[in-house]
């Protein structure tokens, strides 16, 4: 059975079997559904960011010829429904009642005839609001005269979420005593946001002879999705269909539950007729959930010799109004305590201290594998900031950090259990295919002219693919997913996923896995995903999860279509079982390779008419939850080189090598698309993307005009390649890779814009990296975005 | 108001709000929901369509303002059932993630191909510098471009076709 490069029967390059569709603009995004006698909402939101709301009416909307209804909290009041639990287990308002507690928060719903008559209704809605001093500065939020934002909730007194800590802090404490160098920075990972080129939406049709809601939602997680639905709005879960259809890019936005979806389903309820909503641009920038929001007081402690000793780190974390992050229940600064890094460290410690403020809730989004984008931030400016101290090459300093082969499995201080890894040859790979000591030979030169060249090293370990359910789970549901395989009489097949695809590539990747291990060809195997009725339950795409979780599933079922197909190859073929031998795509009589079946003459065999062995069933079909034993622990590193013009100091990013270990890969082009999709997040993190917030709560990061994303000028052609250190555990040997470049190219990047700088005494700039705050930082006056 | 709109060589009457956009026109009332919108800022580009071979964005523009023009979408570059060699190298090429951006990026890269039919990567990203894309990074989106440009006929065969 030839595999060729192009055509693979298993893992290799293998071009995409959903994009027949997209490029001829047939794909079917949630905005493209159209049901007969369908209505428009649009919802009202706070033009303020903290305000008691003293009345609200709505008798104007009412009169609108073409407004079939308008909901308000009050009448959520009565449904119980003003209020929905979010994913960490606190509250959030699906339309206000008393306060509005962020600019943008959703006051109420106009239902009509179409988006521009529900977009007209809005400004015929009139509420007085009595405005409060708002809280912006998440420094401030716990000073004792800050207004109480959740004064809804009973015993909140202040601002204060949580405090979660991990390490030893009296170890690390220690440690950093004893250090012959100690380094501390203060640095802000700033709110961003993932700003999906689609934004979020719902299509409710509640059908009332069957009582079945039907709802097509930009949902990352539809299973999860449905059962939050069962338990917020009471309705039997059976009778809810969550339809996840194509999805214009996640990246952890369409994860949570969103007030709109809420007042979606209500409104087909209300009105008896399916309710599309749509937000707009700007909705999506002020409302859903933001990225990030860390303000990080880090320390790093090491011998004279470079010999990293400890790390330690204070975080005020900033979850705006409600605590909505979307994380293991456990975790409620999600994984970021996995901030020792790529680094064999004596002795570690961080607290995370969660608070309220006047904003958008969120920030467990935007491809950060729960948090692990805030974690390798940290640890990689501060070993930069630490070669600074020591003058040692960064790239010198992790050399003599990183840990080595013979360490894995490898436990670090804060209790994460690496599986795999070859850090320094990944290291090394990246410094020759960018030509490492020349390029600092070049720096020097340049330096000696006035200009101003940056070479960036970072390195990166992730945590992926949550998780296990002892340890793991979303409101109670563990973090599992399941996969259906059913092998049809003529070996075609079908593969039911519970994750959903936003752009990854699901319908070819997971086809490519039961095709390495049935010898099916990819094109024979169609993969269902998206849609509750028909796909297995599971948690969801997000975390860099698909692969590890759902990857290990599917390979399971196929091994367990497998091993059926042996029985049935041994009744086909007259011989034992254990007289059978695989090879991809048949098995064959041992010493005898002519005597065999195909998998397609099997599966015709076994829904045929052959006699099975007693209690052994009919057809190949296979299903299987998978729980995983270990996360899996991708890890990359990564050198850019960027030039800043000395008089506008605006930065160039000019060159980006990526080198990748994702473990074992599955279909190499798709993952080096999702490489360079991250490495773009990167350039906007690093230069250009940030949700500020001036003084009264008013947000300045609301249109794309404000929030600027990287386009073609901004980025590089991007140089990857890789390594492969299979998970020792998973199934295939599979890591995950959708999040690793948004993860590992930020702090690089940054790396190289303080090289660059060094000749101004520059040590650190918080992100983006714009020119202006360039300009201040060579200045001497660098300070944080607020 | 009445407005009479060419689209893909094809004329359409609506009666249709004056203030009714273009973008909307299209996926609303004539179904062609081929093209996106995602910012009402002129700023992301997912609703790129050709008027008269230019690009354009169609939330940007009246209905009206369209009429008496020649507007082509996504759906108007496949003829006869052969690919655009644009639609062809971007799956060639790895082009496109979530597909979101896809058909204006490929209306722009037709645009661009009509007048300059060997562009440098230079010019090619210059091209779609008005257009977002979340997931690609734009390398492969450049790839795509010149892989249209390098076999711009009939595109040959591909190893695996691609088929509805």
């Amino acid at each position: 059975m030839a595999t060729t490069e192009e055509r693979p029967i298993g893992f290799g390059r293998m071009k995409r079997k959903e994009d027949a569709r997209f490029i001829r603009g047939q794909g079917n995004y949630v905005d493209d559904v159209q049901l007969p006698g369908m209505l428009h909402g649009a919802i009202l939101r706070s033009p303020v960011a903290h305000a008691r709301i003293v009345s609200i009416d709505t008798s104007a909307a009412l009169q609108h010829p073409k407004v079939h209804a308008v909901i308000t909290g009050k009448d959520l009041e009565g449904l119980n429904l003003a209020w929905m639990p979010t994913l960490s287990y606190d509250t959030q308002a699906v339309l206000a009642t008393d306060k509005v507690r962020f600019q943008g928060q959703e006051v109420a719903f106009v239902i009509a005839d179409d988006r521009y008559s529900a977009r007209d209704a809005l400004e015929l809605i009139d509420v007085e609001y009595d405005t409060l001093p708002a809280v912006v500065n998440a420094r401030k939020a716990l000073d004792a005269d800050a207004p109480v934002i959740r004064d809804d909730k009973e015993n909140q007194t202040d601002n204060h979420i949580f405090d979660w800590e991990s390490g030893d802090r009296a170890a690390t404490d220690e440690v950093f005593a004893r250090a012959d160098v100690v380094v501390e920075q203060d640095m802000l990972y700033p709110r961003s946001h993932p700003a999906p080129m689609e934004t979020c939406g719902a299509v409710a049709d509640m059908d009332k002879v069957s009582g079945k809601l039907t709802l097509w939602c930009t949902t990352q997680a539809p299973h999860a999705h449905r059962t939050v639905y069962a338990l917020v709005a009471g309705l039997p879960e059976h009778k809810i269909r969550v339809i996840s259809p194509d999805i214009g890019g996640g990246f952890g936005n369409k994860v949570p539950v969103y007030p709109g979806y809420v007042c979606a389903v209500v409104g087909s309820i209300v009105t008896g007729k399916p309710v599309k909503w749509m937000e707009d641009r700007s909705e999506n920038l002020m409302s859903t959930g933001f990225a990030r929001d860390y303000v990080m007081k880090g320390g790093i402690a090491a011998t004279r010799e470079g010999k990293i000793t400890g790390i330690r780190v204070d975080v005020i974390a900033d979850h705006g109004a409600f605590n909505a992050t979307a994380q293991p229940t456990k975790y409620p600064a999600g994984f970021f305590h996995v901030f020792t890094g790529s680094y064999d460290i004596e002795a570690a410690h961080c607290k995370v201290t969660g608070v309220y403020t006047n904003k958008a809730p969120g920030g467990v989004a935007y491809a950060c594998s729960f948090r692990v984008t805030e974690a390798v931030y940290l640890v990689e400016r501060m070993v930069d900031c630490l070669a600074d101290e020591l003058g040692i090459d960064p790239a010198e300093l992790r050399l003599r950090n990183l840990l080595r082969p013979d360490q894995f499995p490898y436990e670090c201080k804060t209790g994460w259990v690496y599986d795999s890894g070859d850090y320094e040859r990944t290291l090394r790979k990246a410094m020759e295919i960018i030509g490492y000591e020349q390029l600092r030979r070049e720096q020097a030169e340049l330096r000696g002219r006035g200009e101003l060249m940056g070479i960036g090293v970072g390195f990166f370990t992730e945590a992926v693919g949550a998780g296990p359910r002892k340890h793991m789970d979303i409101l109670g549901l563990g973090m599992n997913d399941g996969a259906e395989l059913r092998i049809h009489p003529t070996g075609k097949a079908q593969l039911s996923l519970s994750v959903q695809t936003q752009g990854q590539g699901h319908e070819t990747t997971f086809a490519q896995i039961v095709a390495e291990e049935l010898g099916i060809p990819p094109e024979d195997i169609d993969v269902v995903h998206g849609d509750t009725d028909t796909t297995p339950y599971g948690l969801g795409t997000y975390g860099s999860r698909s692969t590890p979780v759902s990857g290990a599933a599917t390979a399971l079922a196929a091994r367990k279509a497998r091993d059926k197909a042996r029985i049935v190859a041994s009744a086909m073929l007259e011989v034992a079982p254990d007289d059978l031998e695989w090879e991809k795509g048949r098995w064959f009589v041992k010493g005898d390779p002519e005597k065999g079946a195909t998998i397609q003459e099997i599966a015709m065999a076994a829904h045929g008419v052959i006699e099975l062995p007693a209690g052994v069933e009919g057809g190949l079909d296979a299903e299987t939850v998978y729980d995983p034993p270990n996360l899996t622990f991708p890890f990359g590193a990564y050198i850019c080189v960027v030039d800043v013009d000395p008089d506008t100091a605006k930065v160039k990013v000019r060159r980006f090598v990526a080198v990748d270990d994702c473990g074992t890969r599955i279909n190499p082009m798709i993952i080096e698309g999702q490489v360079h999709g991250g490495l773009t997040d990167g350039v906007g993190m690093a230069l250009m993307e940030l949700i500020a917030f001036d003084e009264d709560g008013n947000c300045l990061g609301g249109s794309l005009m404000d929030y600027l994303i990287p386009t073609a000028l901004e980025c590089p052609d991007w140089e990857t390649d890789h390594t492969v250190t299979p998970s020792p555990h998973h199934p295939i040997g599979a890591k995950g890779i959708g999040e690793s470049a948004t993860v590992g190219s930020p702090p690089t990047i940054v790396n190289a814009i303080v090289d660059a700088l060094k000749p101004y005494g520059v040590r650190h700039i918080d992100m983006p990296c714009t020119p202006s705050r360039v300009w201040d930082a060579m200045q001497g006056k660098a300070a944080p975005p607020q | 108001m009445q407005v009479t709109v060419s689209i893909n060589d094809q004329e359409y009457t609506r009666d249709v709000e004056p203030r009714m956009l273009l973008v909307h026109f299209l996926r609303d009332e004539l179904g062609l929901t081929g093209t996106h919108w995602g910012c009402d800022t002129s700023n992301c580009g997912t609703c790129v369509v050709l008027m008269d071979g230019e690009p354009v964005k169609s939330c940007t523009l009246l209905a009206a303002t369209a009429a008496g023009h020649e507007i082509k979408t996504v759906e108007g570059l496949e003829v006869d059932g052969v690919l655009d060699p644009v639609q062809q190298g971007f799956t060639e090429m790895h082009g496109l993630q979530c597909g979101f951006c896809t058909p204006g990026m490929m209306l722009t890269a037709r645009a661009l191909l009509d007048r300059n039919p060997n562009p440098t990567e230079e010019e090619i990203r210059e091209a779609i510098s008005g257009q977002i894309c979340r997931c690609t990074g734009y390398a492969t989106i450049v790839r795509s471009v010149r892989w249209a440009a390098e076999h711009p006929a009939a595109p040959a065969p591909s190893s695996e076709e691609v088929t509805a």
